[in-house]
């Protein structure tokens, strides 16, 4: 091919407006609850008031006499139609009963115990306050570790709720407590339950259409490959009955993964309403009580090693997650945190003890960062905390221990390799945009006059393209490995290039960047390339992998779309050489007078007589050529092993993208109000396909991060009343709320991508690691440790009211060795 | 449950076209755009007034149209998204988007280019302040605000110097 290097980067990298926003900007987005199909039916739930409760009686008969109601479902009636949903975890959490309406008892407020379908959404409202529920009240548990203590029991069946248990331990860790010269002991910290609440809340559009007896669904679940393997197995039905369809989705990130429970009583419902199409569109209250929440972990008695360098040599610490009532999609996250098991830094020794426990609040899911930002806000604790015990500025105490540039690739204690990276040059970035030295200066002067300034810094970590191998670490018995996606690129009749990808996307511009790759590789413009995103298994481009989470498009996606368009432009070649009488590797590729074609000898074919060729003029090709289809699937495997799931050892994830963040931040001294003064985020997600969409995705990693920090936090009282059941009193961050972000970032291309690109998108929650710090650093004089995620003026006020009463005494141990 | 209640007649224009409806005295402004006239640009984000994805104008003003009943809107005049652009062409607003990256899942933007809309048919040369506290009711989840706020600059500039007329 005579394509130079600098045409063949034409488009990727640049910034390409986006495809999608033609219909966004107009109003003509297609998101779920937009559709309409003939005898719609509208679908309502019933939910538990109590955290915890026995189900005495259902009494549906005055709902179902309603006019216009079409028919309600209980759970009695869905478990003696269907399997319960299949666990993720090995026994006691695979003994668990998990059914999308509760059975015989509720376990979180907010838990679905019926369904009520009508006529319009309005009388579905009316029927659902009719089905009367009798509760017996029984004893809710809310806190992890006290139901560690099994005397209350969510799960009977389980017999406990702890629902897994592991030791992560590599190196020698008691040899180095031996050989240390610090030793600092933490005895409690906590990171906080949010959730990063899409501002589409979860819809469905199902139909059991008794024609063809198969299962239709138009939604907006953003792992639809996932939810129909649980789905199929949930109602007893080929996989290949089942077809989802997404169009536009109005935000996920991780949260609308969960929504298979919710697709599955829309499935019976429309069977029981003899195959009419029945839609559910949550409320947000609904969305807030019952769909997801991100996972709420304590860390307990964590000691750190260091040598007199205040290098950390180890670290030992017990890990107790809270999923909530169901496990779900969990306990995967007890071992999806270990992507990141030694964060940013080189230490080669540690003992994670780690439990999960089930507790009556509403369940987790994946949600932005999903069970590694936890670890990493845990890592930046112990990091700020050891520096301030040995008095070494925090800057320092990072470069001490950041894995070094030249140590990539890095592999880390557990077995994951850390692709690329540099972040020492992070850090410099992020020091000359906020002004490091100046703002040292002023805080200075302002600690002189009795304000509280602190400067933060966080360093985290995004880890994108699972290999699911880290499964079998929770349950050597699951059936999941490696990773992959599928798209398919084709030559369309009259000479359209249209490409189809696996994915979901919502709003991270996946139309966009496919065009580029694909532009790219045959040297036409992106505007002559049509993309179908969103998913539809009946395109068959899938794979059991397919959908939008877990920061991999860049990698996964991109990957196969390359590869199904070099796919075309092979074939392409080969026929054009065919038809100019050329050789295939003097086939040129470009745009001439009458659109896209490949140029050889002093002639020219375009893409409509290629295609033309194929689809409907085929006697003219001789049989070799026979084998060309212009029509190319390809499917992109991650290069993963079989992780040792005894060790525990083994590469998890592909590429490792990284973000440093700063924040300068004064607390107000009246009214303990954290005001952030300056903000920057330095993002290194290796080659970037489309700057501006890269800004886009750590603007919102940030907001969400800022938010999470200082105004989101989901509150349940002591018997597990959701407090924060509306955006009213979650308070998601608004534009008042937001400080100016300065961006910043360095390219460190990752080997594993065609492109060098990394995933990139969730951030790694960096400010709610930065603002720990920098609020730590403002109050470390006053003697309190942060020991919360969560630091809006109220947990700022208590900590200084419990330092002032002695409660923060002891929660910071340092042992300094002969 | 309510009882059965008469519908209410009331007559507005949405987009310019005049429309005579009957309304269920519960039925939300909302559900009339979205439901009885098909007008799905318009979204439902929290069902209590905090998010904005449901902004509409109605007289020049925008409000929540989650938060208005249909009757109420009797004798209006209501601008959804999809009455923003002229035979075709985008508004200066819905350009500035577009340019600036001020959308993703493009769930929120109708609301936000309403509120926009709003803000700068009352003030030529808003200030960082005036920006910020024109979308102080519309949640955005995706853009951190960033590139939605520098979208509104560029609005405000590309309407200033049309000197109000569509560019």
């Amino acid at each position: 091919m005579i394509m130079s290097e600098t045409q063949k980067q034409k488009w990727v990298g640049k910034a390409v407006p986006r495809k999608e926003e033609n219909r966004l900007l107009r109003g003509r987005g297609k998101f779920a609850d937009d559709l309409k199909l003939r005898e719609m039916v509208y679908l309502r739930f019933v939910r538990s008031p109590y955290a915890h409760a026995k189900i005495v009686n259902i009494h549906t008969s005055a709902a179902e006499a309603l006019p216009g109601v079409v028919a309600v479902l209980t759970g009695a009636e869905i478990a003696s139609q269907t399997q319960p949903f299949i666990e993720i975890g090995p026994d006691p959490c695979a003994k668990i009963k998990d059914y999308p309406l509760a059975v015989s008892k509720v376990r979180y407020q907010g838990e679905p115990v019926a369904a009520v379908v009508a006529e319009s959404a309005a009388l579905a409202d009316d029927a659902a306050e009719l089905v009367q529920v009798d509760y017996e009240a029984l004893d809710p548990v809310v806190d992890a570790e006290d139901a560690l203590t099994d005397k209350s029991i969510l799960h009977e069946e389980a017999g406990t709720n702890r629902i897994w248990n592991g030791v992560f331990e590599y190196g020698d860790v008691e040899q180095a407590f031996k050989n240390a010269a610090y030793v600092v002991q933490i005895k409690k910290m906590h990171f906080h339950r949010f959730s990063s609440t899409p501002l589409e809340t979860n819809v469905v559009l199902a139909q059991w259409d008794n024609k063809d007896d198969r299962i239709y669904y138009w939604c907006n679940n953003s792992f639809p490959s996932f939810a129909i393997q649980f789905l199929a197995a949930h109602l007893g039905v080929h996989i290949d009955r089942i077809r989802v369809e997404t169009s536009d989705i109005g935000g996920s990130f991780g949260i609308k993964i969960t929504s298979y429970p919710q697709m599955a009583v829309c499935a019976l419902a429309s069977k029981k309403a003899a195959g009419r199409p029945v839609k559910w569109v949550e409320t947000r209250s609904e969305h807030m009580t019952s769909s997801a929440h991100g996972n709420e972990r304590t860390f307990r008695d964590t000691r750190v090693a260091l040598d007199k360098n205040g290098v950390i040599t180890a670290i030992a610490s017990r890990h107790i997650d809270d999923c909530g009532a169901y496990p779900r999609y969990e306990p995967l996250g007890c071992v999806i945190w270990s992507q990141v098991f030694a964060g940013v830094y080189r230490f080669k020794n540690a003992r994670i003890d780690f439990t999960q426990a089930a507790t009556n609040k509403c369940p987790v899911g994946p949600n932005r960062g999903y069970s590694r930002m936890q670890h990493l806000w845990f890592l930046e604790r112990v990091v700020d905390i050891c520096a301030h015990e040995l008095k070494i500025p925090a800057d320092e105490m990072r470069l001490r221990n950041y894995v070094r540039p030249e140590e990539f690739p890095y592999t880390t204690p557990n077995g994951c390799v850390y692709d690329s990276g540099n972040y020492p040059k992070m850090l410099e970035v992020a020091k000359k945009l906020i002004g490091w030295d100046d703002w040292k200066k002023k805080q200075e002067k302002a600690r002189a006059e009795g304000r509280l300034i602190g400067i933060g810094i966080g360093t985290t970590l995004d880890s994108g393209t699972n290999n699911f191998g880290q499964s079998q670490i929770v349950n050597p018995g699951a059936p999941f490995s490696g990773n992959s996606q599928g798209a398919n690129c084709k030559l369309d009749i009259y000479g359209e290039v249209v490409v189809a990808v696996g994915s979901c996307p919502q709003g991270q511009g996946h139309e966009t960047t496919a065009a580029q790759v694909v532009a790219d590789v045959l040297n036409i413009s992106p505007d002559l390339i049509t993309v179908r995103t969103g998913f539809d298994t009946e395109r068959n481009v899938h794979t059991g992998f397919s959908g939008t989470y877990a920061s991999q498009f860049a990698v996964s996606g991109l990957s196969a779309v390359h590869g199904a368009a070099q796919k075309l432009k092979k074939e392409m070649s080969r026929l054009a050489a065919f038809t100019l009488e050329s050789k295939e590797d003097d086939v040129e590729f470009g745009v001439g007078q009458q659109g896209p074609e490949l140029r050889a000898n002093g002639k020219s074919i375009n893409y409509w007589a290629l295609a033309n060729i194929v689809n409907v003029n085929s006697a003219v090709l001789p049989t070799e050529l026979h084998e060309i289809t212009l029509n190319c699937r390809y499917v992109w495997r991650a290069p993963f092993k079989v992780p040792d799931k005894q060790r525990k050892y083994g590469n998890l994830t592909l590429t490792y993208a990284s973000q440093l963040h700063m924040a300068v931040i004064e607390v107000e001294l009246d009214t303990f109000i954290p005001r952030i003064l300056d903000y920057v985020a330095v993002d290194d997600c290796g080659t970037v396909i489309n700057p501006p969409i890269v800004e886009g995705q750590v603007y919102g990693a940030t907001a969400h991060g800022i938010g999470a920090a200082l105004m989101e936090t989901c509150v349940y009282d002591a018997v597990g009343n959701m407090l924060t059941s509306t955006f009213s009193d979650y308070t998601p961050i608004t534009a008042v709320n937001m400080p100016k972000v300065k961006y910043g970032h360095i390219e460190t291309p990752s080997p594993h991508s065609y492109s060098g690109a990394k995933g990139m998108g969730e951030g790694g929650a960096a400010p709610i690691h930065t603002i720990s710090a920098a609020l730590q650093d403002a109050l470390f004089d006053q003697g309190i440790f942060i020991e919360d995620s969560f630091n809006n003026a109220d947990a700022i006020f208590r900590a200084v009211v419990g330092r002032e009463h002695g409660q923060a005494a002891n929660l910071v141990k340092l042992e300094k060795r002969a | 449950m309510p009882e059965a209640v008469a519908k209410i007649g009331i007559k507005i224009i949405v987009n310019g076209k005049t429309c005579s409806l009957s309304v269920e005295p519960r039925q939300l402004l909302v559900e009339l755009l979205r439901e009885t006239l098909d007008l799905t640009g318009t979204h439902v984000g929290c069902d209590t007034s905090y998010c904005g994805a449901c902004t509409v104008l109605l007289n020049g003003k925008a409000v929540k149209s989650c938060t208005v009943f249909a009757f109420q809107a009797d004798g209006g005049e209501i601008t959804t998204v999809e009455g923003v652009e002229k035979s075709g062409n985008l508004h200066p607003i819905q350009k500035a988007f577009g340019e600036a990256y001020g959308l993703q899942c493009g769930y929120c933007t109708p609301g936000l280019m309403l509120s926009t809309f709003q803000l700068l048919s009352k003030t030529k040369d808003p200030t960082e302040k005036d920006l910020r506290k024109a979308i102080a009711g519309n949640t955005c989840r995706c853009t951190g605000y960033q590139n939605v706020l520098k979208a509104m600059t560029f609005a405000a500039k590309a309407m200033k110097e049309s000197n109000g007329h569509q560019v």
